[in-house]
C-alpha cells in the first residue's frame, strides 16, 4: 500500500483518536457512576433524573449528539454566561465537543453496566459497613466501589471498544482525528480506498490492542477469585 | 437563549419525511444483514478450520472498525478502481441510497451472525439429538429445530442491535442522503437553530425505538410460545432434567 508520504498524518490522526477516547473514558466513568447511584438512591427526584437521562441519551444517534453539543452548546453557554453579566461569544472547540458528546453516550450505557454491578454486591456487606459506624459515602468507597470494579470490567470493555469506533464521529465536527485525516489525505491524492483502508487498519489495530488489554485487566482483576470458580 | 417552538411546528412535516428513510433504511437493511448473517453463523459453528475462518475474518473486520469509515469506503472508495466504474454495478455504486443499503447490511450481518452463533450453541443438545433420531436431514432440521430455537434465543439481543443499527443510520446524513438527522441539518443551514430541530429529531428517533421495542417485545412472544402455553404443562417430558 502506497501512502504516498501521508503515513505522518494518519500517525498524528491516531495520537488525537487515542486522547478523544481515553479523555472521554474517564469522564464518561464519571457520568456511569453518577447515573447508577441517581438509579439506585432512594430519592424520586434522583431516580426520574437517572432514568430520563440513560432513556434519551440511549435512545439517541450518537452522530445526532455530537452535532447537537457542538452547534447547541453556544447558545446554551452563552446564556449561563450571560446570568454572571459575561457577554462575549462562546464556542466549545471541537475537541472538547467530541468529550462531551462521547463522554454523555458513554455514561448513559455505562450507569446501566454499574447498576447491574452495584445490584449483585450482596445487601449484607452493606449492612455490615453500617453496623460498623461507616457513612453511606464511606461505605460507597470502601466495600461497594472497589467490588463494583470487578463485576463491571466486562461490560465497561465492550463499552470501550464502542467508545473507541465512536471517536470517529468527531470528524464531523472537524476534528483532526484519523477519520478526518484519512478524509484530508483522500482530497489531496484522490485515492479514497487506500486512506480508508489504511485507516481503517488503524482502527483495526486499536481495537485489537484494547481487547487484549482488557483481557489482562479481566484477569487480573478475577486473581483473588480464582479459587471460587467451580 | 431563546427557544422557538414555531420553528418546529413548522419543519416537523420534513423532519417525519426524513423518519420516514430512516425506517426505510433500517428494516431493508435489516432484512438483508439478517439474511446474510445465516450462512455466516452456520459457517462459524462448524467443526472445520478453514470453514470458521472466513465468518471470523469478516467479523473481526466489520466489528473492529467505525460504521463510518466502512460506509466511506464503499461510498467513496469504489471510485477508485476503474473496474468497478466500468462495471455494471456501477450505477448501483453510485447511489449514495444503495451504498447505505449496502453498507449497513454488511454492518449489521457481522453482529446478528455473532448473535446467531451464540444461540445456535446454547441450544441444548437434546433437541438435536431428538431431530437426529427422528431421521431428519440437516436442512430439515435446520429449518425445523435449530433456526427457529436459534431465533427465539437471540430474538431480545436482535431487539437491541436493531436498536442500534437505527442509531447507527444517522451516518447517512454523511454521504448526502436526507435522514432524519440529515433533513435536521439541512434544515438547521437554513433557520440556524441547531437545538430545537435536534432535540425534535432525537424524540422522534425516541418514538422509532419505542415502536422497535414494542414490535420485538411481540416478536419475542411469538418465537418463544412454547414457554407461554397457557395450560399446565406435562413436568418430566425433558429427559434433560
Amino acid at each position: 500500500m502506497d501512502l504516498q508520504g501521508f503515513g505522518h498524518l494518519l500517525i498524528s490522526g491516531a495520537w488525537i483518536t487515542i486522547q478523544l477516547a481515553v479523555c472521554s473514558l474517564f469522564v464518561g466513568l464519571l457520568f456511569g457512576i453518577i447515573g447508577a447511584s441517581a438509579k439506585l438512591s432512594s430519592s424520586k427526584t434522583a431516580n426520574l433524573l437517572g432514568n430520563s437521562y440513560t432513556l434519551f441519551v440511549r435512545g439517541m444517534p450518537e452522530l445526532l449528539l455530537v452535532l447537537t453539543i457542538y452547534f447547541g452548546s453556544s447558545a446554551v453557554l452563552m446564556a449561563i454566561a450571560s446570568l454572571f453579566g459575561y457577554d462575549e461569544y462562546i464556542e466549545l472547540s471541537p475537541f472538547v465537543a467530541g468529550v462531551t458528546a462521547l463522554s454523555i453516550a458513554f455514561g448513559a450505557y455505562a450507569t446501566e453496566v454499574f447498576r447491574s454491578a452495584m445490584q449483585e454486591i450482596p445487601k449484607g456487606q452493606r449492612e455490615a459497613a453500617v453496623a460498623l459506624g461507616m457513612s453511606r459515602f464511606q461505605t460507597f468507597r470502601r466495600i461497594t466501589l472497589p467490588q463494583v470494579w470487578r463485576l463491571a470490567l466486562p461490560g465497561l470493555g465492550n463499552l470501550f471498544l464502542v467508545l473507541l469506533k465512536d471517536t470517529a464521529l468527531v470528524s464531523v465536527i472537524g476534528l483532526n482525528e484519523l477519520m478526518r485525516q484519512a478524509s484530508v489525505a483522500v482530497g489531496n491524492t484522490k485515492e479514497p480506498f487506500t486512506f480508508y483502508f489504511a485507516a481503517a487498519m488503524v482502527y483495526l489495530l486499536m481495537t485489537s490492542i484494547s481487547m487484549a488489554g482488557l483481557h489482562l485487566l479481566e484477569r487480573k482483576a478475577n486473581q483473588g477469585y480464582q479459587g471460587a470458580r467451580s | 437563549m431563546s427557544w422557538e417552538w414555531d420553528v418546529i411546528l413548522e419543519h416537523y412535516p420534513r423532519l417525519l419525511q426524513g423518519a420516514w428513510l430512516t425506517l426505510e433504511l433500517v428494516l431493508f437493511s435489516g432484512f438483508v444483514g439478517l439474511m446474510l448473517a445465516i450462512p455466516l453463523a452456520l459457517m462459524r459453528v462448524s467443526d472445520r478450520p478453514w470453514i470458521q475462518a472466513i465468518p471470523f475474518a469478516y467479523i473481526f473486520f466489520f466489528r473492529g472498525t467505525p460504521l463510518l469509515i466502512q460506509i466511506f469506503l464503499i461510498y467513496y472508495g469504489a471510485s477508485q478502481f476503474s473496474i468497478i466504474k466500468e462495471s455494471a454495478l456501477w450505477p448501483i455504486l453510485r447511489e449514495p441510497y444503495w451504498c447505505a443499503i449496502i453498507t449497513f447490511a454488511l454492518h449489521t450481518a457481522a453482529y446478528i451472525a455473532e448473535l446467531l452463533r451464540g444461540a445456535i450453541q446454547s441450544i441444548p443438545k437434546g433437541e438435536i439429538e431428538a431431530a437426529r433420531a427422528l431421521g431428519m436431514s440437516y436442512p430439515l432440521m435446520l429449518r425445523r429445530i435449530i433456526l427457529p430455537r436459534a431465533f427465539g434465543i437471540m430474538m431480545p439481543s436482535y431487539g437491541n442491535e436493531v436498536i442500534l443499527m437505527l442509531k447507527g443510520s444517522a451516518l447517512a446524513s454523511t454521504i448526502t442522503l436526507l435522514d432524519l438527522t440529515g433533513m435536521a441539518r439541512t434544515i438547521i443551514a437554513r433557520t440556524y437553530t441547531p437545538l430545537e430541530i435536534f432535540l425534535a429529531a432525537g424524540v422522534i428517533y425516541l418514538i422509532i425505538s419505542a415502536l422497535l421495542i414494542l414490535l420485538f417485545r411481540i416478536l419475542e412472544k411469538r418465537f418463544n410460545r412454547h414457554q407461554h402455553w397457557p395450560n399446565e404443562r406435562p413436568k418430566d417430558l425433558d429427559p434433560q432434567h
